[in-house]
């Protein structure tokens, strides 16, 4: 029989192992594991952080110790233990690179395997990079160009250092040290992450990027963002995940902060495909995100993800519509497969008057998974005529997998309108076998019609993310029909 | 080109095809005709590779090569078409994409480069011309929200763009106004040629007067019981399957 049935192709899909599972040797500087107030302080001091930001951390920490692990999400999972992590993790050569030859050959091979030649960046597509490796920034390119604009695009670190009257005022100004369980942990014991701020008026020539990526054993990441738009500016931002593959859950706790003051637009997107474990369910990433912004008046911000690693997530990026005419958006793809576990969403906070949001979100499910859409649309009394639109809309493989969606709606303005459409839809033998009909073999077609299920989403990319996050789809539910 | 051979086919327990011998030359237009129930949408399904059906007897071959154990995208690959009597949706992907997809995994599976895109574009242009199309029809979701005219159409110009060695018409006439009756079957007679051959599937003698075929076949109780030429549609026409019915059981 040269048939290639489905079954074939199934047990071939769960032998092939994680595209990217795989660990790069380089030296490094891990801390004893467990959390007490010294690592914090060791922390602090390490990055030689002034007092304000050690004592900020200590606030955080001694907030975290009072709180409890929340268990409302849609997902199940082994509690970490917070006390079997450590919690600092950085290369050894630590000193910043002027030119790529000075960078440790080792890791810029695994950014080969990556797929991400920072050369092939730096020339083609004129995007900046700050790259995250365990934990502290390696390199840093079109800084110069940046500069000319007044641009300051830099590790968090460097920031809290260099400009520090602006991380001070801005950082915990969205996400407050005490928001939640994971926002207090990440405030405490951030390792790194990326600052960026947008001058009044300017509009950031290029797109700016960050790759994360976590790399070392036992080492969780805890990544603190915080970007700033001032006003009558605009920054389009693009954060990009890879993780190698670990048998013990790898736990990343990450803070994102954006400002969008007056009449300024942030653009943030995000590719995440950290390790989701094997295909018993054994491993990969928790990933317990706090993702949130700050509208003023006539200000917008769009969150658009594309969400197919880790192996719990638990994530909503949310708008806080403050200022009068501001306008939130929300666009998402979240893909799980085997015994992923995914409860992601948003929440729109409408404060100003006319202020307006669209949430379009796509889930994907597939093998023994749990795809959960929650999302909170909230209108305040002053928000007059508020409006939101949200789109659900759910896409099933097989029939042990599942789907669910909790919209929140709280109103307290009678001028408010606010629409839900939800739909829930499988891959049809049909289609696939016209598809085939056509020349186009099973997976190719699966491939084809997610990304026509996810088209709407995956047009807000900016272009060359779009690209990855459709091979992304593609890798993440080979095999996956039933 | 086609060669059926004591051809038997069954879902689940039940045989639907009862043993279908067929030969289609190149350049040759079959028709099979039948009443509801004969099995000639399972015939077409059948060459296609349809695995909802299960081949228990007897061989398909396609230039002297059994394709009856090759995957659906297999036998595309080497030429074969079936043009869907009720072709599905597929939102979100475009027209345009959908046949750049199936052109070049096709041009893949033959070893050949992907087509590229000005050429593609090219294509596009020459096949919509002679279809009759709006290319604007060519960006929207593949059938989603087309209308039953729009559907065939679809069909053939993707007939058009994959050049097929054997097409099986499906009930292409099924929900056409006789407009789009006339412009799909135009569309037919221009890619028809020397060295393709076509089966048109019908019920109704109407489509024939359009498509005029070499051979006409009766199809009845998954056997073929009856072949001729174009004057046999005319008889069936005028007698009505009834006609056959009682030959068969008489």
């Amino acid at each position: 029989m040269s048939k290639y049935t489905e079954d074939d192709l199934k047990i071939e899909l769960e032998t092939k192992e994680y595209e990217y599972g795989f660990y790069t040797d380089i030296a490094s500087d891990t801390f004893p594991v467990g959390l007490n107030e010294d690592i914090v302080r060791a922390i602090s001091h390490r990055k030689e952080e002034p007092l304000w930001m050690m004592h900020w951390r200590i606030e955080a920490f001694r907030a975290w110790e009072k709180m409890v692990e929340p268990e409302w999400a849609n997902v199940h999972y082994q509690k970490p233990d917070f006390q079997a992590i450590s919690y600092y993790s950085a290369p050894l050569s630590k000193a910043k690179y002027e030119s790529l030859d000075e960078v440790d050959p080792e890791l810029l091979e695994t950014f080969k395997k990556l797929g991400i030649s920072i050369d092939e960046q730096k020339m083609l597509s004129g995007v900046a990079m700050d790259i995250v490796v365990d934990s502290v920034s390696v390199a840093t390119t079109f800084k110069k160009t940046l500069g000319e604009k007044g641009i300051i695009f830099c590790s968090i670190s460097e920031a809290i250092r260099e400009y520090p009257e602006l991380v001070q005022k801005y950082l915990g100004s969205v996400v407050p040290q005490k928001d939640n369980f994971y926002a207090a942990l990440n405030s405490a014991v951030f390792s790194d992450g990326s600052f960026c701020y947008i001058p009044k008026g300017v509009r950031c020539p290029m797109e700016l990027s960050t790759y994360f990526r976590i790399n070392q054993a036992g080492t969780g990441q805890f990544e603190r963002t915080l970007v700033i738009a001032d006003e009558g500016s605009y920054v389009s931002y693009l954060e990009g995940c890879t993780a190698p593959s670990r048998d013990e859950n790898q736990l990343h706790a990450a803070v994102v902060e954006l400002i969008a003051m007056d009449d300024a637009e942030i653009k943030y997107s995000t590719v995440q495909n950290w390790y989701p474990g094997n295909k018993e369910g054994k491993g990969g990433v928790f990933n317990f995100v706090t993702k949130r912004g700050l509208c003023e008046k006539n200000a917008k911000i769009s969150w658009t993800q594309v969400e197919t690693g880790s192996a719990v997530t638990w994530k909503y990026p949310s708008c806080i519509l403050k200022g009068d005419n501001s306008v939130g958006e929300f666009y998402s793809i979240a893909v799980t497969n085997n015994f992923q576990q995914a409860d992601t969403g948003t929440k729109m906070i409408h404060i100003g008057k006319n202020t307006k949001s669209t949430i379009i979100s796509k889930g994907i499910s597939a093998g023994k998974s749990h795809n959960s859409y929650r999302g909170l649309v909230k209108v305040g009394p002053n928000a007059d005529n508020a409006r939101n639109f949200s789109q659900c809309d759910s896409l099933l493989m097989g029939n042990n997998c599942s789907a669910n969606t909790f919209p929140y709606i709280e109103s307290k303005n009678p001028s408010a309108k606010i629409e839900h459409e939800a739909t829930t839809s499988k891959i049809g033998e049909d289609q696939v076998f016209y598809c085939n009909q056509r020349g186009i073999p099973t997976e190719k077609a699966i491939a084809l019609i997610v990304n026509g299920f996810s088209k709407d989403v995956l047009n807000k990319l900016p272009m060359e993310f779009a690209v990855e996050a459709q091979k992304l789809l593609e890798i993440s539910l080979e095999g996956s029909v039933g | 080109m086609l060669s059926i051979k004591n051809l038997h086919a069954s879902i689940g327990d039940k045989e639907i095809l009862k043993g279908i011998n067929l030969e289609v030359k190149a350049g040759e237009i079959h028709a099979i005709m039948g009443p509801n129930g004969a099995g000639k949408s399972t015939l077409s399904a059948v060459i296609a590779g349809n695995d909802t059906y299960e081949v228990t007897k007897g061989e398909i071959l396609l230039e002297n090569e059994d394709i009856s154990e090759l995957a659906p995208e297999e036998r595309a690959h080497k030429g074969v078409f079936l043009s869907f009597q009720y072709p599905v949706e597929i939102p979100g992907v475009s027209v345009t994409n959908f046949m750049r997809t199936a052109i070049n995994e096709t041009r893949k599976a033959n070893g050949q480069p992907e087509m590229p895109a000005n050429e593609m574009l090219k294509v596009i242009r020459e096949k919509s011309e002679l279809l009759e199309i709006d290319r604007k029809f060519l960006s929207r979701s593949l059938n989603e929200g087309f209308s039953g005219g729009e559907k065939k159409r679809n069909e053939i110009f993707q007939m058009a763009m994959l050049e097929p060695k054997l097409a099986i018409l499906d009930e292409t006439d099924s929900g056409l106004d006789i407009d789009a009756l006339r412009i799909v079957a135009n569309g037919v007679n221009k890619l028809k040629s020397d060295k393709n051959a076509i089966i048109v599937i019908t019920h109704y003698q109407r489509l024939l007067d359009y498509i005029v075929p070499d051979f006409v076949h009766v199809l009845y109780n998954g056997k073929i019981v009856k072949s001729g030429g174009k004057e046999l549609a005319y008889e069936l026409e005028e007698k009505g399957y009834d006609w056959i019915k009682q030959e068969q059981e008489a």
